[in-house]
């Protein structure tokens, strides 16, 4: 049984398995400095659908299959599958995965839904409701874009602090396995928001709350930081990056040395021109497949802390001027 | 967590970089002197070929905003525009290719619903405050003419 540490945190006592992982960029990602990585770099953004929705939800389902294919899973065998995506009603997810016949589950949770489907899919599988449990999210730049912001050839100027929404979309199946690396306990994150309004600085917005996480997660467990090869954090760019680590500083918690943001990494942010770094659901979750879990299973890492982070606000309500919230959920994994 | 949010707001002042202006604006100067420069080329020219000066002007608008919307399709205009910036933006290319990329984004929500009803939402507020402060100096205008006689 899970051991509940405090409000957030919860030890998994049977720590579950990431059993396998997928992941699939655009031709942007393709270009970056985890190119070799990726299970499959996509040279056609549309990923061969009509509309950029249809791309992304392409994008997601293939993500899917490859991950079953990779670890000779049926659908009949997955209990259930927790999905979401920055889109409107999660259409990213539910029309990608409509025909796979599984059980499913959509989550919203921004940028954030990698950790919020891999903290379900551990809980599920940890509390024996699901023997094998997927998560998977994606992101897809013409689809932020159309959605968030201004049409694809619209003329603007991207401010400083604006970050690259990642093409791309990983996936992970959590079950029971000796070998694999294992969840060992889980923080989820409270909503946390210090004011910030500007929806092109959302790597500012989110930092508070990977603050919080984090230092809520070395509170209850009384673990050491020393203890870890990585902090990792979804995509707070380099503004938000800059930001985590002062906040933390100031609370006595120095992760210099061991934190490493997927935004900053997918992309070579000065020579590709992304300005702040990468952000999305499938910034996180690709880099996690492609880069964090083989590293894990090669024994190169022995024990990180995945901690996506999201900024939970649409375009409405920045309209009208409310600042944007931002959540940041927890995840321990291990080597084995 | 232990800080206000003006603390906060301090804190991303520093971290957050400005816009490079020392880049942005030489660059908005040149490329937007480039496009009056080929305005004044084109008027030059159509007056040349035996237009008068009003339809010269005309003309020039309707090359501009053809080669805008052009370019746009083409996906070039964007890449110039980043560097650009205002230089883009304010002449009539601007107001084109606010017309013409959201037209080609949201086609594919159909000709009504998509490409008709969305066509307008950057150049909107342009066309409603250009029109609504043209009306209100007509207005002032008018009354000046009627007081002064």
């Amino acid at each position: 049984m899970a051991t509940r540490l405090s409000q957030s945190t919860i030890r998994l006592d049977r720590p579950p398995a990431i059993l396998g992982h997928a992941s699939i960029v655009g031709k942007k990602e393709g270009e970056g400095p985890l190119a070799q990585e990726f299970d499959r770099v996509s040279e056609d953004t549309t990923f061969g659908e009509t509309t950029w929705e249809k791309s992304e939800s392409r994008l997601q389902s293939d993500a899917v299959n490859m991950l079953l294919g990779k670890t000779h899973t049926a659908t009949s065998d997955v209990d259930v599958m927790f999905a979401g995506d920055l889109l409107n009603q999660c259409i990213g997810s539910t029309y990608g995965l409509r025909e796979l016949d599984i059980p499913f589950l959509g989550l919203f949770g921004a940028c954030s839904t990698m950790a919020e489907g891999l903290i379900s899919a551990s809980l599920f599988v940890e509390g024996g409701l699901a023997s094998k449990a997927v998560a998977v999210t994606s992101s897809h730049f013409c689809t932020a874009e159309r959605q968030f912001r201004f049409p694809l050839e619209y003329g603007g100027v991207r401010t400083p602090t604006s970050q690259w929404t990642v093409t791309g979309s990983g996936a992970v199946l959590v079950g029971c396995d000796e070998s694999k690396p294992k969840v060992r306990a889980v923080t989820v994150g409270k909503i946390t928001d210090l004011g910030i309004t500007d929806a092109n600085n959302m790597g500012a917005a989110m930092a508070p709350a990977a603050c919080s996480t984090i230092k809520t997660y070395f509170h209850d467990t009384h673990e050491h930081l020393e203890n870890f090869d990585a902090i990792i954090t979804g995509d707070l760019g380099k503004v938000g990056s800059r930001l985590l680590c002062e906040l933390l500083e100031r609370d006595g918690i120095n992760i210099r040395d061991k934190h490493q943001d997927c935004g900053l990494l997918i992309y070579d942010a000065d020579g590709q021109d992304v300005h702040a770094g990468g952000s999305g659901c499938g910034c996180c979750a690709s880099v996690l497949c492609a880069h964090f879990l083989p590293r894990l299973e090669r024994g190169e890492l022995k024990r990180i802390l995945f901690c996506a982070t999201g900024a939970l606000m649409s375009p409405t309500v920045v309209q009208q001027g409310e600042s944007i919230p931002g959540i940041c959920h927890l995840a321990e994994i291990t080597a084995n | 967590m232990n800080l206000t949010k003006e603390e906060y707001e301090k804190l991303n002042q520093k971290a957050s970089n400005n816009t490079k202006s020392y880049i942005t604006l030489p660059c908005a100067f040149l490329i937007g002197g480039l496009i009056c420069t080929l305005g004044q080329g084109l008027l030059n020219l159509y007056t040349y070929f035996g237009l008068d000066e009003k339809n010269a002007g005309m003309m020039v608008s309707v090359t501009l905003i053809f080669l805008t919307a052009l370019l746009t399709g083409l996906s070039v205009f964007n890449v110039i525009a980043k560097h650009a910036g205002a230089g883009t933006l304010v002449p009539i290319t601007g107001f084109a290719n606010a017309m013409v990329s959201p037209a080609l984004e949201f086609k594919s929500e159909g000709f009504i619903l998509g490409l008709g009803a969305k066509m307008f939402i950057i150049a909107g507020p342009v066309l409603v405050y250009g029109i609504s402060a043209s009306i209100i100096y007509g207005i002032i205008l008018y009354l000046i003419q009627v007081f002064t006689g």
